[in-house]
């Protein structure tokens, strides 16, 4: 647990990078420190391994105060990632990540193999290990970043805006994989970026900063995008937080609509007559995968006529957001709701979404809402 | 005569090669008096500019004094050394090393101090000491600019050593004094074909050395 009380930065020339800012961050969780630039979101991360000395004010780690550690030993005790990495060129890239190890006196070959321990667990190929990291891509070299950080197995990692500096597909693959690797190790993770999508992807909790080095509001992302605490964190959280907050609200509780899905091979005057008014009905195959959507007063039992239905979300995984999302894309509007094997559960309209989403948003509200359900967590997890 | 002639006459004098104002003793001493400066000059320069880059700070500083120093006539100083100190190695290392410090010094300040700081600001967020920080993260990235810095400094002492013989001391620059004095000027290309030939080894060996110090890993972002 990190405790930061009443802390400030001022700069002799009157700047004042962070003012009198109180924020507690726990184990076993990611949180985030999100603002426009200069909200002093970097300089509070620099004092916690004190790259940076507050101005006035305490930082607690587990209830001891930083100022009385050695403060090499305790930067050591603190992974540390940054925004190209900051590889050492001349070093291969197991050597790279052996660096912490090394520097607490473990042997060459201790340290090495605990690199190799590590390059497996950031997803990184074994045969890597040797080479320079001139030789790697900008995503490779950020996840050996991420392993020199972790290589001593500190219970705290601070990371920098360390997706920043690469394109957008690799940023999601290497969110994805700190997930991941955060549900093995359970760190407590302090992670600067100015990008609130980003925030909301990775963040147990997100503390708003604002310009002048205040904090604006520190919540969870859900309750973040649901309830801002004024205009400034409604702005800097988009003008889509509404469509963004249902990425919270899962698809368990979604009813869906059985009466339009039928097998292949199903006689078209049961088609018309089940289907009553409705245009279209779901064609699966023998083992109950979607095939296609299908007008019955049309329709001659050719699968290949079939109108594609595009992309199906999967009940209780994903988010309503998702299941909105399949719907509007529908070519008929409903959604294809399957199960984990893909098989058809239902399907789901525009109009059905959206009782789920009114039915989710009153059951949210009945909860306490400094509460983070296990539920919003879960759907995190895969979204 | 054609300088090729004077140079195949000269090699070929079996004369040239035995006794105490033969080739291979000149050339050793020309290497001793080379070796001997480039060191001094290397101990002064080095420590210096690695920790001026190191900090960023003095660097105003330093530019002043290596413009002073490169400002100094080489023969000149070696003049007045000589009539300071009289005969002997002192007043011919007092100038070769005044020679030297200026590369020495800006390209170890420049190389160290233009170091990408985002491995500098890694290495000291993980704890490095700050003397680590200097020999394992900034020298190794600097290690092929701060050596092109010894490199030219070598070879201006070699070159340069040849003065050495003005106050009657050994050397190959022993073959132009005598060669233009004694209006042999078959020594006089002589001995200017072996500070040549012994400036191209300067540049051999500091080759070798960089293959051999060097991580592939920075050569071949320096050549990219």
């Amino acid at each position: 647990m990190i405790a930061i009380e009443e802390v400030s930065k001022r700069y002799a020339d009157g700047t004042v990078a962070v003012d009198c800012l109180s924020l507690q961050i726990p184990n076993h969780s990611i949180t985030v420190l999100v603002g426009p630039s200069g909200c002093g979101k970097t300089t509070t991360l620099r004092m916690i391994n004190r790259m940076i000395e507050p101005s006035s004010g305490t930082i607690r780690v587990d209830g001891e105060d930083i100022q009385h550690k050695p403060v090499n030993a305790l930067r050591r005790s603190m992974g540390y990632v940054i925004q190209n990495a900051g590889l050492f060129q001349h070093r291969t890239i197991l050597d790279n990540i052996a660096t912490v190890p090394r520097l607490l006196g473990w042997s060459k070959q201790r340290a090495r193999d605990r690199a190799a321990e590590l390059m497996e667990r950031v997803g990184l190929d074994p045969v890597m290990a040797r080479r320079y990291p001139y030789q790697l891509s900008g995503g490779q070299q950020q996840r050996v970043g991420v392993a020199r950080a972790l290589a001593a197995d500190p219970p705290i990692l601070l990371m920098d805006e360390p997706f920043s500096a690469v394109d957008p597909v690799v940023r999601r693959g290497l969110q994805e994989e700190l997930l991941r690797i955060q549900g093995e190790l359970g760190k407590a993770i302090v992670f600067v970026t100015h990008d609130m999508d980003e925030a909301i992807t990775v963040g147990d909790r997100i503390a708003v900063m604002r310009t002048g080095g205040k904090l604006a509001q520190f919540a969870a992302p859900d309750e973040l995008l649901s309830s801002p605490a004024d205009q400034f964190v409604e702005e800097f959280l988009g003008g889509d937080r509404g469509i963004r907050g249902l990425s919270f609200l899962s698809t368990r509780d979604l009813e869906l609509d059985r009466s339009r899905v039928f097998p292949v091979g199903t006689d078209r005057k049961q088609l018309a007559q089940s289907t009553g008014p409705q245009p279209h009905v779901l064609i699966t195959d023998a083992d109950g995968k979607p095939l296609g959507w299908a007008d019955p007063s049309v329709w001659d039992g050719d699968v290949e006529a079939l109108t594609p239905y595009g992309q199906s979300f999967e009940v209780g995984r994903d988010s309503l957001r998702i299941a909105l999302d399949r719907a509007v894309l529908s070519p008929t509007g409903h959604a294809v709701a399957v199960d984990g094997a893909g098989r058809v559960l239902g399907t789901a309209g525009q109009e059905r979404v959206g009782a789920a989403i009114r039915a989710a948003r009153q059951r949210r509200a009945a909860e306490s809402p400094d509460d983070p359900s296990e539920d919003s967590a879960q759907v995190k997890a895969v979204r | 005569m054609n300088v090729l002639n004077f140079i195949e006459s000269f090699f070929t004098n079996s004369a040239h090669w035995r006794g105490y104002d033969g080739i291979p003793q000149r050339v050793w001493e020309h290497i001793q008096y080379s070796v001997a400066a480039l060191s001094i000059a290397a101990a002064v320069g080095l420590p210096i500019g690695l920790v001026t880059g190191h900090t960023g700070r003095g660097g105003n500083a330093l530019a002043f004094v290596s413009a002073a120093a490169r400002a100094l006539p080489t023969f000149g100083l070696l003049v007045l050394m000589f009539v300071w100190l009289g005969l002997g190695v002192l007043p011919v290392m007092v100038p070769l090393v005044v020679l030297a410090i200026p590369p020495i010094l800006i390209t170890t300040y420049e190389a160290v101090r233009t170091v990408d700081p985002s491995p500098v600001d890694a290495a000291r967020g993980m704890g490095m000491s700050e003397g680590k920080i200097l020999l394992q993260v900034e020298v190794p990235a600097a290690l092929q600019l701060i050596l092109s810095g010894l490199r030219s400094a070598a070879i201006q002492i070699v070159s340069t050593a040849t003065i050495a013989a003005y106050v009657s001391l050994g050397g190959v620059g022993r073959y132009i004094v005598d060669g233009l004095y004694q209006r042999n000027y078959e020594k006089v290309v002589g001995g200017a074909t072996l500070t040549a030939v012994l400036a191209l080894l300067v540049l051999v060996v500091f080759w070798a050395v960089g293959r051999g110090a060097v991580s592939p890993g920075v050569r071949r972002r320096r050549a990219a």
